[in-house]
């Protein structure tokens, strides 16, 4: 067999013997959260490959992820089966090819990949080239292309604008006649309106509101400076009348994990059925107004550090975690089940100590039975649905001054991704045994 | 409005987005234990029908069905079948007589509504409401296929080609006398690394005042379009031919220098034609046949006669004998519209004499009738027909029953897929070879 470099590889090997790669990617339009299969036949046995991916963000950047194989004995590689001998990714990861893109050489700094348009799906070419190659992808021609979609909205999941009360969000219904159980859905201290984990969860059969409560438009005034703001959104939820009123639970990612845990500890008028915290902490100004959070830490704001590369570190403006039960929410007020994920490595918030601390709160007021959490080694702050590819650090622009900085948010690329794949499902069957009862469980007298 | 207790039975397809040859698999759960259920499948045509299929089932201790393993009791299908809820569908009742599920654009996915009712339920779907649904959409195209259209060299047809820089290998796809241009077949095998021709060859040509069918010299030109192509390796081109699609595949093969397919897959057809002739012959010999039309009882046409029987005379069937590529023959036992399984042992025995039949592979599926297409498309028996030139309608006997047809065409196509990877992307070709 002649040196794959040698000569231009495809037809030399096509004239030769009729011979092509075989590419497949299975399925060809799949769910963000579904495994991909992704097979090589019909190489050469033996033969050096590099299994490279390409996606064409919505920002205009590109991000690319890249394996290094070799060929068995028939002539394929199975990315699901097969070890990656090196690359952006190594040893068997199905999913390697997603979790591990990263920005193509050359592009912006800090970037993070986020889906905010929901009704179309994310792009992934996956190509095979010759030979083990780590960069200059886009000069080379591969062996062989397909392309796969990654949605985030299952068909007919309906997409609806809310915009009421004074509250700015999103609703995502399931597809059928319902009814269904609800979520709302808060993101962090980014701020804006976020949609894709919303309607990831309606794709699940959830009806899930994304909750806008930082808005990036300064000139949109909302009356956010209050619990009743997500009272309202809660509300909004609830009340539609394709959900179940009293099976709706929250879910927050960072500060909109605290807001979770502020709601479900004090407000007299929403009950949550259970609540899902992904690294957030329950040492927030207790009882008050959001705009407090922000006042308390610029407070405390010269206890942010800034590691070797100047990146702004925000883990210690917490700690340490207060004694005092006057600056935490008592966490035996908590009164649904509650699941806390946590990544170890996380640089922006204290979360794994909060977390030791809810503990030991919810075990003092008798409550502990109420809490699972989910910890996670190496694991950063930005806990994403599963395979988004993992960024230490990236910009951020910072809500009250606009400025812009790098924030470190923590966490190493396979741990982190491990932990997306392996607490998403554990969220999902979270929400499932809370909200979706089987109907045997149901107790007769209430029928 | 339902009591805010109760919960929602959950339906899991996977996956939601599919190409039409995939499997999905479709689960029920949060049922209560031992309850019977329905399935039930819907789609609304292109042409603004409505096709259904259901079946029935019962839950087991745990709330759960799971279609893989599961027993459908009855319905439009019975037994272990995951993919039934398609290739059982039918055209609701109250719909238009002979109707035929075709996607005619290959760019949307056809949507089924998949839901689950109460009890077991044969009618009246529309009318109660489903404790769940959900919605799979099933594709043709594989993203990063391309269509483009294709006039050049007086051809007409449609270009399907895979994502990627190539060469790939090629198929020129026929189909029968039903005309048009049909594409899902060719956008489908483009999903599978293949660029596909889809050709329109069974409309009638008016030039200088009168009417006639498309010489050889036509697939000639487009079997070139084929080669020619940049992205083609023309040493791995294949025809892939249904009804009178595998006359011509069978007659070009042999008798054209310009065409020298790399296999064939014939589906359907017959090699009964005048030796060297075009397609206008072959309607001749049919012509002169017509009087061996027969009718079933619902007076739908029946054509298989009117090739049969099989002649001896060698100037009137094509000298297989004479074939040098390998060929993958599909026939229906129970086709009522071309005499395949006839023609097919009658080729069997030309190449046995000829020496040349290690090349024929014959898959004869019982109880299949004339129209095998891709897998969990719909069965008819019968359709609508219009005669292609004469506008002629009629409702046309094509045969076969419904479970039988449905595993056939989904053995079958699996089969002509792994052919065409061992013929096209595989083989090594001793003539290539030795011009190096």
């Amino acid at each position: 067999l002649l040196a794959p470099e040698l000569c231009n590889y495809t037809e030399c090997l096509s004239t030769m013997v009729g011979t092509f790669p075989l590419l497949s990617v299975q399925p060809t339009r799949g769910l963000v959260d579904e495994k991909i299969q992704v097979v090589v036949r019909n190489l050469p046995p033996a033969l050096s490959v590099t299994l490279h991916s390409l996606h064409h963000s919505e920002d205009k950047d590109l991000w690319e992820a890249f394996g290094h194989y070799t060929s068995d004995g028939q002539g394929t590689v199975t990315v699901a089966k097969d070890a990656s001998l090196g690359g952006t990714y190594e040893g068997a990861e199905p999913m390697g090819l997603l979790w591990s893109m990263q920005p193509v050489p050359g592009s912006r700094t800090g970037l993070r990949l986020r889906k905010m348009d929901v009704l179309s799906p994310m792009v992934v070419h996956i190509s095979v080239y010759s030979g083990h190659m780590t960069e200059g992808f886009s000069k080379q021609s591969p062996l062989a292309t397909v392309v796969t979609e990654r949605w985030y909205m299952a068909p007919d999941v309906c997409r609806i604008d809310i915009r009421e009360h004074g509250v700015r969000g999103t609703l995502f219904l399931p597809p059928g006649p319902g009814p269904f159980p609800g979520v709302l859905d808060m993101w962090g201290g980014g701020g804006g309106l976020v949609e894709y984990r919303s309607c990831l969860l309606a794709s699940h059969g959830f009806v899930s509101m994304a909750l806008e409560y930082l808005p990036h438009d300064k000139n949109r005034t909302s009356d956010i400076e209050s619990k009743t703001y997500f009272e309202k959104a809660f509300r909004i939820v609830q009340e539609h009348p394709l959900v179940i009123k009293d099976r709706v639970a929250l879910f927050g990612l960072s500060l909109g994990a605290s807001v979770a845990l502020n709601l479900a500890a004090y407000s007299k008028d929403i009950s949550p059925k259970c609540c899902v915290c992904i690294s957030g902490s329950h040492v927030i100004p207790v009882n008050k107004a959001i705009g407090e959070v922000f006042r308390k830490m610029n407070k405390d704001g010269y206890k942010t550090r800034f590691d070797e590369e100047g990146r702004v570190v925000w883990r210690d403006i917490i700690l340490p975690i207060p004694t005092d039960l006057g600056e935490k929410v008592d966490m035996g007020r908590i009164k649904c089940p509650l699941m806390l994920v946590v990544g170890e490595d996380d640089q922006n918030w204290a979360t794994v100590e909060s977390a030791k601390d809810m503990t030991q709160m919810m075990r003092a007021a008798g409550n502990e039975h109420l809490l699972t959490i989910l910890q996670y080694p190496d694991a950063g702050h930005l806990i994403e649905p599963p395979y988004t590819p993992h960024f230490r650090a990236s910009n951020f622009i910072m809500q009250q001054t606009r400025q812009k900085v790098i924030m470190l948010w923590g966490g190493y690329t396979k741990p982190h991704a491990d932990a997306q794949e392996d607490c998403w499902e554990k969220i999902l069957s979270f929400l499932r045994q809370h909200l979706y009862p089987s109907p045997d469980s149901v107790p007769k007298a209430k029928l | 409005m339902r009591a805010a207790l109760t919960a929602s039975p959950m339906l899991l397809l996977h996956p939601s987005r599919g190409l039409i040859d995939e499997k999905f698999s479709l689960i029920v759960q949060n049922l209560s234990r031992i309850q019977d259920i329905t399935l039930h499948a819907l789609i609304h045509s292109d042409d603004g029908d409505y096709w259904e299929a259901f079946g029935h089932y019962v839950s087991d201790a745990t709330g759960f069905v799971n279609v893989a393993n599961d027993s459908s009791l009855g319905g439009t299908y019975d037994g272990v079948e995951p993919m039934g809820l398609l290739w059982s569908m039918r055209p609701v009742p109250g719909s238009r007589i002979g109707l035929r599920l075709r996607k005619k654009e290959v760019h949307t996915p056809m949507v089924v509504h998949i839901s689950v009712y109460r009890g077991h339920m044969s009618q009246g779907f529309r009318e109660q409401v489903a404790l769940a649904s959900v919605v799979t959409e099933r594709w043709y195209m594989a993203p990063g296929v391309r269509r483009i259209d294709i006039t050049e060299g007086g051809v007409t047809g449609t270009l399907f080609l895979p994502p990627g820089p190539g060469p790939f290998p090629a198929l020129l796809d026929l189909w029968g006398g039903g005309g048009g241009l049909v594409e899902y077949r060719s956008a489908l095998l483009s999903s599978h690394g293949f660029v596909s021709l889809a050709l329109e060859y069974m409309t009638p040509r008016t030039s200088g005042g009168s009417t006639s069918h498309v010489g050889n010299e036509y697939f000639e030109a487009a079997f070139t379009v084929l080669k020619q192509h940049p992205q083609v390796c023309g040493d791995s081109i294949a025809i892939l031919g249904l009804s009178f699609g595998t006359s011509v595949a069978l007659g070009m093969a042999v008798y054209s220098t310009v065409i020298q397919p790399r296999c064939l897959v014939c589906v359907s057809g017959s090699h009964v034609q005048p030796v060297k002739g075009s397609l206008s012959d072959v309607f001749g010999e049919i012509n002169k046949n017509v009087r061996n039309t027969r009718y079933d009882e619902e007076n739908r046409v029946i054509w298989r006669d009117l090739l049969l029987p099989i002649p001896t005379d060698p100037t009137k069937k094509v000298d297989v004998g004479q074939l040098k590529c390998p060929v993958l023959m599909i026939v229906g036992e129970d086709d009522q519209n071309w005499p395949a399984t006839e023609s097919a042992e009658d080729m069997k025995e030309m190449m046995e004499k000829a020496g040349n039949s290690h090349l024929l592979t014959t898959l004869s599926y019982p109880g299949a009738g004339h129209l095998i297409e891709p897998p969990y498309s719909p069965h008819i028996r019968a359709s609508n027909f219009m005669v292609a030139g004469t506008k002629q309608k009629l409702v046309v006997l094509w045969g076969g029953e419904t479970a039988p047809h449905g595993h056939a065409q989904e053995d079958s196509w699996k089969k002509i897929l792994s052919f065409l990877e061992e013929h096209l992307y595989r083989s090594t070709d001793v003539t290539s070879q030795s011009n190096l």
